[in-house]
């Protein structure tokens, strides 16, 4: 490498000088201000997962010094560490919410050791002590949102058998399956839930191909945990069968066969990690919540619902404002015949064995 | 019992009406994109980029149907800019020196950034979707109705392979096609201009593609989004030297690959879910085997058209 008259060296220190000239400028429009990256792995306005961050992010653009950028389908590859990348070097970004799942390990990670000086917050992973302290996760406990779509489902099911598309079986999609089944059985032991595992966040034609073969085994109502529910809940509605929403309102695309659904409401929580920023603050590195702390809402009543589902739900929705529900309450086992909770042992929202969920509850058929 | 009115458990035979069904349900787009790339590598000509084409046509579709209320009203439109992607692919194509490869990979990405961008306003709203014909209407079992309820498209799709196949014996149009594919000099010593024939049968293709792509808006899955098609436009187009660029069997192989599709979802329903990765990779395992077991080291692969064995 020595004797090279242009080694790789010179063209990097080259190339950091560059950069640096162009500094200044770059710092002097971000003086003052904030700017905030959101990272989306699909369109967002894609009835769902994104959709719901994407309104969140909305909501910060209304705010004073804040400056919002944007980039959709960035895929869970060395992709995000570019976007991230240009983020923080093109627009000055000083916060990041990068939030796909797939994400976190080992994009965000790496990207928070090279930029100590930026702020990531990703949505659904697992920070822990280890982490760099620059990073951080936050997430809600929607599966409650889908136990109340449980109860609600058991009442409107005749064949007392649901479907669930699942994306994949990671924590966060066994919960709202486990919660699901759950919330249905509270209302009628008997009812059984078959899920069916995609693959893939998105996949329009397995998803609508999924939402039949449940309907041809005879269910009646239909969730799902993929990222654009749209296919799942506008197949179920054209099959005649009932829908549960997720991630954000889907009435429209089902009208009188769409129920309730499970949604996220993302705007209070990064208004809150803005104005930790703006006070100088880090924003929290671990950050959990549920229906009580506005973290998830649920979607108004169809008009399938009837007057005894609504009193059943909207008590249940009462105890769970209190804080504390557990929706895993022992004795409980898993579909496998395994013991999860011995008689007396409950798991409250906010207990951390939940964020390692690796199996189905008893009724569920299929397999994480 | 509650076995009565939901049509009951059927169990091993849900599989194979799930196949059944999945086969008419996903295969169209596979088979309009699939007889429009044999048209057109039957002229001696490859279009890769029916990928783009499938997709823009998908959003075409869904934004004229979301804009004039008819679902038809987007066939057509979308028929006719995959015959724009077509016309355009073989234009530049005859220019000297041009490959036709590398045409089309710029295309598919073209078309599918095109349809991305255009088509940004068009993922929220719901657009009217194709008729479809109740042919299980003699069976009282949900599960038999919904799976033989078959869309227009398809039997338009299944009536135009016999057609084609046998158009390329029997007609004129037919046979100046296959020798302007087979034999560029034999073409031209005939009279007929190579490029000229070339050029329509990508056009021709592209509407095909196009077709398909509004079969995936508005029917099945019937809905605009940005992953729509998940690069069925590339597997029809392989699906093409699998079928060995016969239409008839094109439809066959595209019931297949629609069939196999099926497979993972209709399993885990009736209860086997362990591998379930291991079924979605299902068509692309058989199409593998059968081109390893049809494939010979010695000779060009039977029924291509002879420029492209060159």
């Amino acid at each position: 490498m020595a004797d090279l008259p242009l080694s790789r060296r010179h063209l990097l220190g080259g190339a950091a000088v560059l950069g640096l000239s162009a500094l200044p400028l770059v710092r002097a429009r971000a003086a003052g201000n904030l700017t905030v990256g959101f990272i989306y792995v699909g369109p967002k306005d894609d009835y769902g997962y994104n959709q719901a961050h994407a309104k969140g992010a909305a909501a910060l653009k209304a705010l004073p010094g804040i400056q919002v950028v944007e980039e959709e389908n960035v895929r869970e590859t060395t992709d995000v560490q570019k976007t991230m990348e240009s983020m923080i070097n093109l627009d000055s970004a000083g916060l990041i919410f990068p939030t796909s799942f797939g994400y976190f390990d080992p994009h965000v990670l790496i990207e928070a050791k090279k930029n100590p000086k930026v702020q990531f917050r990703h949505c659904g992973g697992l920070w822990t002590e280890s982490n760099p302290k620059n990073a951080g996760s936050y997430f809600g406990y929607i599966a409650q949102g889908q136990y109340l779509n449980g109860i609600v489902a058991a009442h409107a099911s005749r064949s007392k058998k649901l479907g669930f598309v699942a994306a994949k079986p990671i924590p966060q999609v066994l919960n709202n399956v486990n919660g699901f089944l759950l919330g249905a059985r509270s209302v009628d032991p008997a009812i059984t839930l078959q899920v069916i595992f995609t693959g893939e966040w998105s996949l329009a034609v397995k998803e609508a191909e999924a939402t039949n073969a449940l309907i041809d085994g005879g269910a009646d109502v239909i969730t799902c945990h993929v990222d654009s529910p749209k296919v799942v809940v506008e197949t179920a509605a054209r099959r005649g069968a009932f829908a549960c929403g997720y991630h954000a309102d889907q009435s429209a695309l089902a009208k009188d066969k769409y129920l309730t659904g499970a949604e996220w409401n993302w705007a209070s929580i990064y208004k809150g990690f803005v104005a930790d920023m703006q006070a100088g603050r880090a924003p929290p590195n671990f950050l959990r919540g549920g229906l009580a702390d506005g973290f998830v809402k649920m979607s108004p009543y169809g008009p399938a619902v009837s007057e005894a589902a609504r009193r059943n739900a909207d008590a249940v929705k009462a105890e769970m404002m209190k804080g504390g529900f557990a929706i895993i309450r022992g004795p409980l086992k898993d579909n496998k015949g395994n013991e999860i909770a011995p008689a007396g042992r409950t798991y409250a929202e906010n207990a951390i064995e939940l964020e390692k969920t690796n199996y189905l509850v008893e009724g569920v058929k299929g397999s994480a | 019992m509650s076995g009565a009115e939901t049509g009951g458990d059927l169990g091993l035979w849900t599989v194979l009406l799930a196949v059944i069904g999945g086969a008419i349900r996903v295969s169209t787009p596979f088979l309009f994109v699939s007889l429009g790339e044999t048209i057109t590598e039957r002229s001696g000509r490859i279009n890769l980029g029916l990928e783009g084409t499938l997709v823009f046509g998908a959003m075409s579709a869904y934004a004229t149907a979301v804009v004039t209320g008819s679902p038809w009203a987007g066939v057509l439109v979308a028929g006719l800019a995959g015959g724009v992607f077509g016309l355009l692919h073989g234009t530049i194509c005859r220019f000297p020196g041009v490959n036709d490869v590398a045409v089309g990979i710029a295309l598919m990405l073209f078309g599918s950034g095109l349809a991305f961008f255009l088509g940004k306003p068009f993922i929220q709203p719901s657009a009217p979707p194709l008729p479809a014909i109740p042919f299980g209407f003699w069976s009282d079992l949900p599960q038999v109705q919904a799976a033989l309820r078959v869309n227009v498209l398809f039997l338009a799709g299944a009536a135009l392979a016999p057609f084609l196949w046998w158009a390329f014996r029997n007609t004129k149009a037919g046979l100046v096609v296959r020798v302007a594919g087979d034999s560029a000099d034999a073409a031209r010593a005939m009279g007929y201009d190579v490029d000229r024939v070339r050029l329509y049968a990508t056009g021709l293709g592209g509407v095909l593609a196009g077709v398909g792509g509004a079969y995936l808006s508005l029917y099945y899955p019937g809905s605009w989004n940005e992953g729509i098609s998940s690069g069925q436009g590339l597997m029809a187009v392989a699906l093409v030297i699998f079928a060995r660029w016969n239409p008839l069997a094109c439809f066959g192989a595209a019931l297949l690959f629609g069939g196999a599709g099926a497979l993972g979802p209709a399993l885990q329903s009736v209860g086997v879910t362990q591998g379930y990765y291991l079924f979605y990779a299902a068509p692309y395992v058989l199409t593998l085997i059968l081109l390893v077991a049809t494939s010979s080291p010695d000779r060009a692969l039977a029924g291509a058209p002879g420029e492209l064995a060159k």
